[in-house]
């Protein structure tokens, strides 16, 4: 066992740790804040694939600023704990809890019994991939189309929040 | 550089969509009272758009590093979605003018969401796939809960957005699984490695949640749950555009990576497919029966022909694919003018969407009734109409496909809906009542609607008009 | 060899942080001098020669303080905001280069604690966590005017993070890279042969813009809107009391010395000192010359902040979020757009 794996390990543990306790908090700041540390998590997972850019742009854009966001506007709404539902287990209920667990199982299955199916990536390869200048190529040659793409995208949705969200429409 | 330049000509009508909304947007900031620029500026942005696909119909060439397929298919969905975004677009100006919320964001966002439909359609990468319909539903949203003064209007674009946000976590993580089977998002790439990857269960849970996915967008059940809500609390152009623009587009991404990418023909996949059409067609037209608000009837036989034209996809031939084409053409057709009778009789406050409104509506405007009375039966799919062919297409491919079941289910609901939408024609003709529009509605909506029933007669009577454009740049 | 790099690297590690924090006493009692000669006032100098000791005894003041936690505060995170501040503030030197490289006991030594291939994000990213201290410490006091500095402050650096990035988009454009070692050694060459190629120079737009952010990243003034005593109280620290703090006290600080380094990277040639490679110093001499370089650079970058923090006042709320949308965003922009026509028709 490496030093990668290890981290691996350590990383996975948290990050699924974190992910349980954010869904069951109750106090929405507090959950806000599991995501947080999940998401460096993920970073971290991330940079033992060595994945740099992609891991600081998590910790940047997710964790420093959409999650700040998150924060600000729980605040500002001045949450308080979420009251439990009063709903009863339903049949509804037990069959979403049943597909999700078996879903689950199917998973684990595929990754811990059939994992010759998927596809290698030699991890020189992957080294070279997770560069910013690999990236930044990619990002302007093969992929210029998606990234114009993405932009409308975002041009979209920004008209559009502030279609909805603007005070006075004249 | 030159590839890039030439890769923008081959795409056109997207290129040109793409400039005709930014500049609409930048006249509308430019200053106030520009909404009515905006909007002529949108429709002759979509007529252009309809135009160049048109001319582009019979060159098929991959763009941008084989991110997208210009021609052919795709300039025949692109038609549709121009068509229905033109079609929204004339409806919308009569209506917002009605309710005195005009604004030029209105048609921008129309415009927006017709470019991520032909995003879809064009699509021959996973990446712009999901890229095209984030666009869209997107743009959606806004549309559907444009009025934000409505309570049913905040309610269903909340219920909108929340489970299409839903649904996009399936889309993205059915891609991620595919992906990691196959190494690439490329249709190219995954239509070759499909032979290997096809039993894999990793591969297969990947595809089962594309079609999740994709059965909401086309509001298939079982993930229909959404469509009667939305479609009821939207602008009733909105809801036109959602249940003809979207659902081709949506019809567009299913067919493109179930028939394109994959080869479904006889797979489980095919028979989960074939069950949700069975399902859908079954609950889509019993529960249509027994709805009072139109909208929702509406909502709810647009779910039956979501399932009439899944089991085109579910065949997974050639006759199936061409079907669900003539089918979307005219099915387009047929609710926007549906739709556009309707919302000129709805009133302000979102009365007179009943049944009951509409007794004695052919005493007070003979030719709007005459009309509404020509989609609905092209609806039921009575002939001559051209309903008719496009059922006709879909269960042919079915029954070639051995699916017969599937046609004999098609057949069997086809006759329920018939009680439905001739219950609204029974109102207009045989009950006695005063029902009229509003106000009268526009010129240019009129004969926009006008023209629509004549194609929904012509495409009836000569279904090949339709059939022989498809059959250039179809190859299953 | 793995166990000596580890170890260079702690020691690094260990010389810049207390280097760091001693330079946070000193700075403090500048700062108050400084004030009070723009105030026309004495300041302090009771304290050791010329009040020099005032800051410490202050210290010790702080630790011998009782910490109280208010009974509504959520004690977990009360406790964790002053640590996320001081830890974000010091980890951003990380990848700040305070000097080339330097010969010790025969091995080459770079005078960087981590020379990562992403430098320049790496301090976006790690800058940008520092909002989560204040504002955690805004929301955990359970206080309204701890809470209204927190927001205060999210709101704030969510603003002015968009207009630091673009602006250092110019600069990696100029250098192309994002390695902030690397950019240093682009500043080492000259313009028309005379001019030190200084990013400031080169860009002046993107040097401005980024001042004014790294001033409303520090939360120092005109920008200190989360901590503004008239109406705040003591803002998010409201509720702070001894060594906590002092946490917060000594993170205020710290940023402000990062930021004045990063300053001082990114557009004042670093630790390069222009012309003095043709004196002929041996090379051990020329590299202390360089990490003297960076502190003075470094000093005088933190003394303009001192400056202007004692005779700018305060922006009002809807100036800052103005000044930060509709001006800042679009110049930083259009910087780029700039740089980017400028290199398009050298190249």
């Amino acid at each position: 066992m490496n030093v990668e794996t290890i981290f691996f390990y350590l990383l996975g543990a948290v990050f699924v740790g974190s992910a349980l306790m954010m869904v069951t908090r109750r106090n929405p700041v507090i959950a806000a804040l599991y995501l947080i540390l999940n998401f460096f998590c993920l970073a971290g997972i991330y940079l033992t694939l060595h994945a740099q850019f992609i891991a600081v742009i998590q910790i940047l854009v997710y964790a420093g600023a959409i999650m700040v966001l998150f924060v600000f506007v729980i605040m500002l709404l001045n949450l308080s704990d979420e009251r439990r539902l009063s709903e009863a287990i339903s049949f509804k209920k037990i069959v979403a809890g049943g597909l999700s667990v078996a879903l689950l199982l199917e998973l684990l299955y595929i990754f811990v019994y059939r994992k010759t199916d998927l596809p290698t990536l030699n991890a020189e390869r992957s080294i070279e991939i997770g560069t910013v200048e690999s990236i930044g190529r990619h990002l302007f040659t093969k992929f210029l189309f998606p990234f114009e793409v993405t932009s409308i995208l975002l041009l979209a949705a920004i008209v559009g929040a502030v279609v909805l969200a603007k005070r006075r429409l004249d | 550089m030159e590839t890039l330049v030439a890769d923008i000509w081959r795409s056109t009508p997207l290129v040109l969509l793409t400039l005709v909304g930014l500049i609409a947007l930048l006249v509308e900031g430019s200053g106030k009272g520009r909404a009515a620029a905006v909007y002529w500026i949108s429709l002759v942005g979509t007529i252009a758009s309809f135009v160049l696909s048109f001319l582009s119909l019979n060159t098929e060439e991959a763009a941008f590093n084989d991110m997208i397929l210009q021609g052919g298919y795709a300039a025949f969905f692109g038609m549709i979605f121009t068509a229905s975004a033109f079609g929204t677009l004339i409806l919308s100006r009569s209506y917002l003018r009605r309710l005195h919320t005009e604004r030029g964001e209105f048609y921008v966002l129309i415009v927006f969401a017709a470019i991520g439909m032909m995003l879809m359609a064009s699509a021959i990468d996973l990446i712009i796939l999901f890229l095209g319909i984030e666009v869209m539903s997107i743009c959606l949203y806004v549309l559907v809960g444009f009025l934000r003064t409505k309570l049913t209007a905040n309610e269903s674009a909340l219920k909108y957005f929340l489970l299409g946000a839903f649904t996009t976590g399936f889309l993205l993580y059915g891609i991620a699984l595919i992906y990691g089977t196959v190494g690439s998002t490329s249709f190219r790439a995954i239509s070759a490695a499909f032979p290997a990857v096809s039993n894999q269960p990793l591969f297969l849970l990947g595809a089962a949640m594309l079609v999740i996915a994709f059965s909401f967008k086309v509001a298939a059940v079982p993930f229909h749950m959404w469509a009667p809500d939305v479609y009821e609390g939207a602008p009733t152009p909105i809801t036109a555009f959602m249940s003809t623009g979207t659902k081709a587009a949506a019809f567009a991404a299913f067919v493109g990576v179930f028939l394109g990418a994959f080869q479904i023909a006889g797979s489980k996949l095919s028979e989960v497919i074939a069950l949700a059409a069975a399902a859908s067609m079954i609950i889509g037209n019993v529960v249509a029966i027994s709805q009072s608000n139109l909208k929702r009837m509406l909502a709810y036989s647009s779910i039956a022909h979501a399932g009439y034209m899944l089991s085109g996809i579910s065949a997974a031939n050639r006759e199936g694919e061409t079907g669900i084409l003539f089918y979307l053409a005219t099915y387009t057709l047929m609710n926007l003018g549906a739709f556009g009778v309707l919302s000129w009789v709805e009133q302000k406050d979102d009365t007179k969407l009943t049944f009951d409104d509409y007794a004695g509506f052919s005493a007070q405007q003979p030719f709007l009734a005459a009309l509404l009375s020509i989609f609905l039966f092209s609806l039921a799919g009575i002939p001559p109409f051209a309903g008719f062919f496009g059922k006709y297409y879909v269960f042919l491919a079915a029954v070639k496909a051995d699916l017969t079941w599937l046609a004999i289910i098609g057949v069997l609901t086809s006759v329920v809906s018939v009680y439905y939408y001739l219950r609204l024609v029974m109102m207009m003709y045989f009950q006695p009542g005063g029902a009229t529009v509003e106000e009268p509605p526009a010129q240019m909506a009129f004969i926009a609607v006008t023209c629509a029933a004549i194609l929904v007669v012509l495409f009836g009577i000569y279904p090949s008009l339709i059939v022989d454009l498809t059959k250039e740049f179809l190859n299953i | 060899m793995a166990t000596e790099i580890v170890l260079i690297s702690l020691l690094k590690i260990l010389v810049v942080v207390l280097t760091i924090l001693t330079c946070v006493v000193f700075l403090v009692y500048i700062e108050r001098r400084v004030s009070a000669f723009v105030q026309n006032r004495v300041g302090p100098n009771r304290t050791g020669p010329y009040g020099l000791l005032q800051t410490v005894a202050d210290v010790v003041k702080l630790l011998m303080k009782e910490d109280i936690v208010p009974r509504n505060a959520y004690k977990a995170i009360h406790d964790l905001a002053p640590i996320i501040s001081i830890g974000v503030a010091l980890s951003t030197f990380a990848v700040i280069p305070i000097g080339d490289t330097i010969e010790l006991f025969g091995r080459q030594i770079k005078l960087i604690i981590a020379d990562v291939n992403v430098g320049i994000l790496y301090i976006l990213a790690i800058t940008s966590l520092g909002v989560y201290g204040i504002t955690l410490a805004g929301w955990s006091s359970n206080n309204k005017y701890s809470l209204l500095g927190g927001l205060r402050s999210s709101a704030q650096l969510i603003s002015y993070e968009l207009s630091m990035g673009l602006s250092i988009v110019g600069v990696l454009m100029v250098s192309g890279t994002l390695q902030l070692d690397k950019i240093v050694q682009h500043q080492t060459t000259y313009l028309f042969g005379w001019l030190p190629a200084w990013n400031m120079f080169l860009q002046p737009i993107g040097f401005i813009t980024f001042v004014t952010a790294a001033f409303a990243e520090t939360n120092r003034l005109p920008f200190d809107l989360p901590e503004a005593e008239p109406e705040l109280v003591g803002g998010y620290h409201t509720e702070y009391t001894g060594l906590k703090f002092g946490l917060f006290f000594l993170a205020e600080y710290a940023n402000m010395i990062t930021a004045s380094a990063v300053i001082t990277t990114l557009f004042l040639g670093g630790w390069h000192l222009p012309y003095v490679e043709y004196v002929g110093l041996s090379s051990f001499i020329l590299s202390l010359v360089y990490v003297g370089t960076f502190c003075v650079k470094v000093a005088a970058v933190m003394m303009f902040f001192i400056i202007i923090r004692w005779t700018l006042p305060r922006f009002r709320y809807d100036q800052l979020m103005n000044l930060g949308w509709k001006l800042m965003l679009p110049i930083t922009i259009i910087n780029v757009l700039l740089t980017g026509i400028v290199l398009l028709i050298l190249h």
